[in-house]
């Protein structure tokens, strides 16, 4: 089965890293993925998506992602300017960096009725990596969400891609993934 | 069996590079560039790869370094796209008159103006005339197997490759890849002996003037020289079967038993369009598809035989020339068909200019409108697709 992913961040945010960490940890445990980024100009600061996709065979495609079946938005600000779930598929689900309460995002997304995933990443990342950069700890809600790549797999990705920083990393994600409320 | 690895294929593009053991890599490092040469420098700089690393004030430059090398006797790369490649232009046509075994991978991309930095196959169409050996990566597996592949038919033919890779689409994606294992590289890559090579202990000249008496057949002597690098070209991917499995061939078809409309396609675009393929067969349709993976030499007869007793063709060009006949590949095949008593109906359309997505359900429109073909012939000889009015 083929299940499409957007990453939603600013740009400097690491959306796209989260991309590439979500496919390299699915192709180490043997599937087949890719990520990409929306391709164009670096703006920092501004909202950059990203992209990837997780298969159990090849994926034979190159099309952009139009109906992601997963969301993830890693800058709490986002929903407010940005429609986050554009396209996203009727049994998809959204996985939202926020402070807010389930009631509160869903009236945000516009009356969002489908599957939701909530965790306060920014205050997680502030306080265990010193930093509000949600990106690695939006993985473990990403996890925690859907169960598409392994913690072990996601664990080794991270050593791979940030060497010393990596324990950091892995905390935040181990505590992200305790943390995340599915509703 | 190779390693599998989680790559951006521009990396993984690097690293088969460097796995090739270049001795001389000579680029410009600033936009249109990608990936590729910034990790080479990282090999380079890391101590990994024990080559001559030339960052260049320009790729005119840098083409000029490569052929240097080359002519000296060096394993060389570069990479360039786009406005970098048409920097490039004049020393292209000298790399493959010296007969200079040089390999460029180009990250395929639009030309300016607009400024444009997305994917389409206009840059590397400018320079199909050149003498150059022209292959195109279908995906990042493709991309890396075809710079191994590369180096072996530049060496053995004496003639510079240039590997394309759709830029963003490919180049900027992160797939699974399985590379060689660098004991098959040194067997299938011996190191590189040139027979006649800048040498001040034995003099030669390269780059002589070619007064009218000798042009001529300069011009027809590299002319046989491409038309028999075919030969190289097919028995370089025999022996890159036996080494990783993966089979390689000039022209790629896609579910033609019986087909009645084929498309024509070059590069990664054929992934999405065998998705149209399938659900328009699972309808009945009988449809499939032709993939150029050489494009220089041309592989006129495995294109003819591709084609078995299609009804007609539906050529999607990546590429415009203005007010021709066609797109570069439907200009080709046109003329190809002309040289057998085969006459199908040929549809040209040019899509996918600068990014602009060309989705399974584009392809299958392009299938239904050359459908539609076979019977009444189109008042156009080609047509820019998807324009919006």
């Amino acid at each position: 089965m083929l299940v499409e992913i957007r990453i939603h961040g600013r740009g400097g945010q690491g959306g796209v890293t989260s991309a590439e960490l979500i496919a390299i940890s699915a192709i180490h445990q043997g599937k087949y993925a890719q990520a990409f980024p929306s391709f164009g100009p670096e703006r920092r600061g501004a909202p950059v998506q990203a992209f990837a996709r997780i298969s159990d065979s090849r994926i034979r495609t190159r099309e952009k992602i139009y109906n992601p079946d997963v969301i993830l938005v890693l800058d709490a600000s986002l929903p407010k300017i940005v429609k986050v779930t554009q396209g996203l598929n009727e049994d998809g689900i959204a996985i939202l960096n926020t402070s807010y309460s389930e009631k509160e995002v869903r009236e945000m997304l516009g009356g969002y009725k489908g599957k939701l995933a909530l965790l306060d990443a920014t205050k997680i990342a502030l306080e265990v990596l010193g930093l509000p950069i949600t990106n690695t700890t939006m993985l473990g809600a990403f996890i925690k969400a859907t169960g598409l790549v392994d913690l072990e797999a996601m664990k080794d990705a991270l050593r791979e891609r940030f060497g010393r920083l990596a324990d950091k990393n892995i905390a935040a994600l181990e505590r992200a993934i305790a943390e995340t409320k599915i509703y | 069996m190779g390693k599998r690895v989680a790559k951006e294929v521009s990396i993984a593009v690097a690293d088969a590079v460097a796995q090739c053991r270049v001795d001389v890599i000579s680029a410009y490092p600033i936009t249109p560039q990608t990936h590729i040469v910034e990790h080479l420098a990282e090999l380079v700089n890391n101590g990994e790869l024990d080559a001559e690393y030339i960052p260049v004030e320009s790729e005119h430059a840098a083409m000029s370094a490569c052929i240097g090398a080359a002519a000296a006797g060096a394993r060389t790369f570069t990479s360039t796209s786009s406005q970098g490649l048409l920097f490039m232009y004049e020393n292209l046509p000298i790399a493959s008159a010296f007969r200079l075994p040089i390999v460029m991978v180009i990250a395929n991309r639009s030309i300016s103006a607009p400024i444009s930095i997305w994917n389409d196959h206009s840059d590397v169409m400018t320079t199909r005339d050149f003498g150059w050996i022209q292959t195109f990566a279908e995906n990042g597996q493709e991309a890396v197997d075809l710079v191994y592949h590369a180096y072996r038919v530049a060496e053995k033919c004496l003639l510079p490759v240039a590997v394309n890779l759709d830029g963003f689409i490919v180049t900027h994606v992160v797939e699974p890849i399985e590379m060689l294992d660098q004991e098959l590289v040194d067997k299938y890559l011996p190191p590189l002996k040139m027979k006649y090579k800048l040498d001040p202990k034995k003099p030669i000249t390269m780059g002589a003037i070619g007064v009218p008496e000798i042009y001529t057949e300069a011009k027809k002597a590299l002319d046989e020289a491409v038309k028999a690098s075919y030969k190289m070209v097919v028995q370089a991917w025999k022996e890159f079967e036996k080494i990783s499995g993966r089979r390689y061939q000039p022209v790629e078809t896609y579910r033609m038993e019986d087909a009645e409309v084929a498309m024509v396609i070059m590069g990664s675009l054929a992934e999405t369009a065998c998705n149209a393929v399938d659900e328009l067969r699972a309808k009945g349709k009988k449809v499939g598809l032709i993939r150029f993976r050489l494009w220089r030499p041309f592989p006129m007869q495995d294109f003819l035989k591709a084609i078995g007793r299609v009804k007609a063709l539906c050529v999607v060009d990546r590429a415009v020339s203005h007010a021709s006949t066609g797109g570069p590949v439907g200009i080709e095949v046109r003329s190809a068909l002309y040289q057998s008593n085969k006459r199908p109906r040929v549809v040209n359309f040019i899509a996918g200019l600068s990014g602009r997505d060309v989705t399974k359900d584009d392809f299958i429109e392009l299938f239904e409108r050359t459908f539609e073909a076979i019977s009444k012939k189109p008042k156009f000889s080609y047509e820019i697709y998807g324009v919006k009015e």
